[in-house]
């Protein structure tokens, strides 16, 4: 029904910035098996704002990013408490079906995967297929999500070519670009530049910047510098030995990074441990 | 200047280099560590050559008796082997002997693994080839009977019926077998384990039984009596655990970040697996469909009990007798007639053929989708 409907809110939305969802953890919890790997997690993540989900390895900030749009639950002995609402509504609720929460809610993995058996403009429209959506304007909506993505001048010449040719940076905006396409209300980034060098990387960091106002950003990041400089709201994870992940601080990036309050964020973002 | 030039030129430059880098190389020569010299190859040569001599001498002129064939051959290798050791441990030092020695005898075990192949497909070439003509592909055995040459009558209604319960085998046998790997793979129910573990043990079924088991339900029971379409059926039951087997193992090869990639986007599971994961693994399961017909095409046993077996040509596989490759090489070579045994040989080569023609799709499949178009490429590159 509503694929024109929404996309013209959207755009209507778009005009009154910022556009996006917000999105809001409540007292999330999880599992693995009987293992408890986060605790009480409460977490606003408002539209206009990137937020940036830091801590050492293994405190649990890419399972929290991984329950906001319910890829979680793929690992079989995974579990959770808690709920996580979209601009208010339950994602586990029984409202809204799964494909429809992680339509809205859009992730960019670690590592760059773009469809190796089709093309770079068949990558981009892979969203609408796997949706069942008809494109009314292929050309249209391929430009548009690549130059959100800062990809359409590199590509513009070889949209049919195969996606694997492409460098790793750029195939990690491709994948951007596909989540885009589908027009998402919440983007979730998996620390999209861990794999890159430092030019792709600057270019994705542009990139988010260019979005910031038209789709909710969350990026998990484990670069310091990184956080500091593209995102505005900033959670600091941390688990202590044999204890699930919690959120030891969080506000506003500058009141992280210029005087936390707790000692362990001050020693984790001057680089003393983690 | 000159000092330079009279010890720069070097046979093995490649001639067609530019001024200025053929400057370069005079200033440093380059270096192939790899590569081999004449003088390795001498060496071998002259070891064997003197091993040949030496054998020559036992065999001809020492031994009271004589001894050919096959033990002059092994003699001739089995002393190669120390003198080239000596040779090479005078010249290099005792680490390479050792070195030339285990490349020898492990070049020799492929060769060994090899050889069976080689003769096999030797044979079977030399014998087959003076019967295949272009009347052998297009006549049959209906009028040819034991007075005729052996390059009358062919083997038409023979390419007919195995080219027709091929099709239909791999009609029936491909759709299930994927979709057994897809539940294997994708759906991993609480049936997988005993599926796939049925799957395995059906790799091993006697084909014979395979054959038994569809003459009596299909031949038997149901008075349907000899067909093509029943040979089909026992040959999709050798079909099915091989396409099963080879396709669940290109599907686990998909990278799973595909599969999270693909429901990331909003994706219904069945989408994304009709969508995503079945086109990554495109070319693998072309290659093993092409595998499980590999496998069932030179079957005998079964369709000797289904198919039944016939001279004439036969084009309706749902009713009456057919024939089939294997079939008519069964058939022909029974016979006492010197004919009939050739053309069982032209048969055999063509059915060799025929393997192998699968065998080239299968490669050329499995280089052939968007992925394996790049590696090529990227390959050439180099």
């Amino acid at each position: 029904m509503s694929t024109q409907e929404t996309e013209a809110r959207q755009e209507a939305t778009a005009v009154v910035q910022p556009a996006g969802g917000t999105l809001r953890g409540v007292g999330v919890s999880a599992w693995f098996g009987s293992r408890r790997v986060l605790e009480g997690v409460d977490i606003d993540m408002r539209a206009g704002v990137v937020t940036a989900l830091i801590g050492p390895s293994g405190c649990g900030k890419s399972t929290f990013l991984r329950i906001l749009n319910r890829m979680h639950e793929l690992v079989p002995i995974a579990t959770l408490a808690g709920s996580v609402l979209l601009d208010g509504d339950d994602i586990y609720g029984t409202a809204l079906p799964i494909t429809e929460v992680r339509r809205r809610i859009g992730m960019v993995f670690q590592k760059p995967n773009p469809f190796p058996a089709m093309t770079i403009g068949d990558n981009v429209m892979a969203g609408l297929k796997l949706t069942g959506r008809k494109a009314p304007n292929r050309e249209q909506l391929i430009e548009e999500s690549l130059r959100r993505a800062g990809l359409w001048n590199e590509v513009r010449n070889r949209l049919n070519a195969p996606a694997g040719g492409l460098s790793g940076g750029q195939q990690q905006r491709l994948c951007i670009a596909r989540s885009l396409a589908v027009r998402p209300d919440v983007l979730l980034m998996d620390e999209p530049c861990s794999a890159l060098d430092p030019t792709s990387t600057r270019r994705i960091e542009e990139t988010i910047h260019e979005l910031k106002d038209q789709v909710t950003i969350v990026i998990v990041t484990h670069n310091m510098q990184q956080a500091q400089r593209v995102s505005q709201h900033c959670a600091f994870f941390l688990a202590a030995e044999d204890e699930p992940g919690r959120v030891v601080e969080q506000g506003a990036t500058e009141h992280i990074f210029g005087s936390p309050e707790d000692p362990r964020t001050a020693d984790y973002v001057n680089g003393r441990f983690g | 200047m000159a000092a330079t030039r009279a010890i720069a030129p070097k046979p093995d430059e490649k001639p067609d280099i530019s001024d200025k880098s053929a400057e370069v190389a005079m200033r440093a020569p380059r270096r192939r560590p790899r590569a081999w010299r004449w003088a390795d190859v001498g060496e071998f040569a002259g070891s064997a050559a003197s091993a040949l001599l030496l054998t020559w001498l036992i065999f001809d002129r020492f031994l009271p008796f004589r001894i050919q064939g096959v033990a002059f051959a092994v003699a001739w290798y089995a002393l190669t082997l120390p003198i080239y050791w000596l040779v090479v441990r005078d010249g290099h030092g005792p680490v390479a002997a050792r070195d030339r020695l285990a490349s020898i005898l492990i070049t020799t075990g492929a060769a060994l693994a090899l050889s069976p192949i080689f003769l096999v497909v030797g044979y079977v070439t030399i014998r087959g080839l003076g019967v295949i003509d272009f009347g052998f592909l297009t006549e049959t055995m209906e009028l040819t009977g034991p007075l005729s040459e052996a390059g009358d009558g062919g083997l038409l209604h023979s390419l007919v019926g195995t080219l027709q319960q091929l099709g239909i085998a791999t009609l029936i046998a491909v759709p299930l077998g994927v979709l057994t790997a897809v539940y294997l793979s994708e759906i991993t129910g609480p049936l997988a384990r005993p599926t796939r573990l049925v799957a395995d043990a059906m790799t091993a079924l006697p084909s014979i039984v395979a054959g038994l088991f569809v003459y009596s339900i299909v031949v038997i029971r149901t008075g349907w009596g000899f067909s093509g379409f029943a040979g089909s059926l026992a040959l999709t039951i050798l079909m099915l655990p091989t396409v099963t087997i080879a396709a669940e193992q290109v599907l686990r090869v998909v990278p799973g970040s595909l599969r999270e990639a693909a429901l990331a986007l909003g994706s219904p599971y069945w989408r994304s697996v009709l969508l995503v994961v079945l086109p990554t693994a495109r070319a693998g399961l072309a290659t093993a469909v092409i595998l499980g017909m590999a496998r069932v095409v030179g079957e005998t046993a079964p369709v000797l009990l289904t198919v039944g077996g016939t001279n004439i040509l036969n084009v309706n596989p749902f009713s009456d007798y057919q024939d089939n490759i294997p079939l008519f090489v069964f058939n022909q070579i029974r016979s006492s007639k010197e004919t009939f045994v050739e053309r069982a040989w032209g048969g055999a080569l063509l059915l060799l053929i025929l393997v192998l023609v699968l065998f080239v799709l299968a490669r050329l499949a499995g280089g052939a989708g968007p992925g394996g178009k790049s590696r090529r490429r990227r390959g050439a590159a180099k």
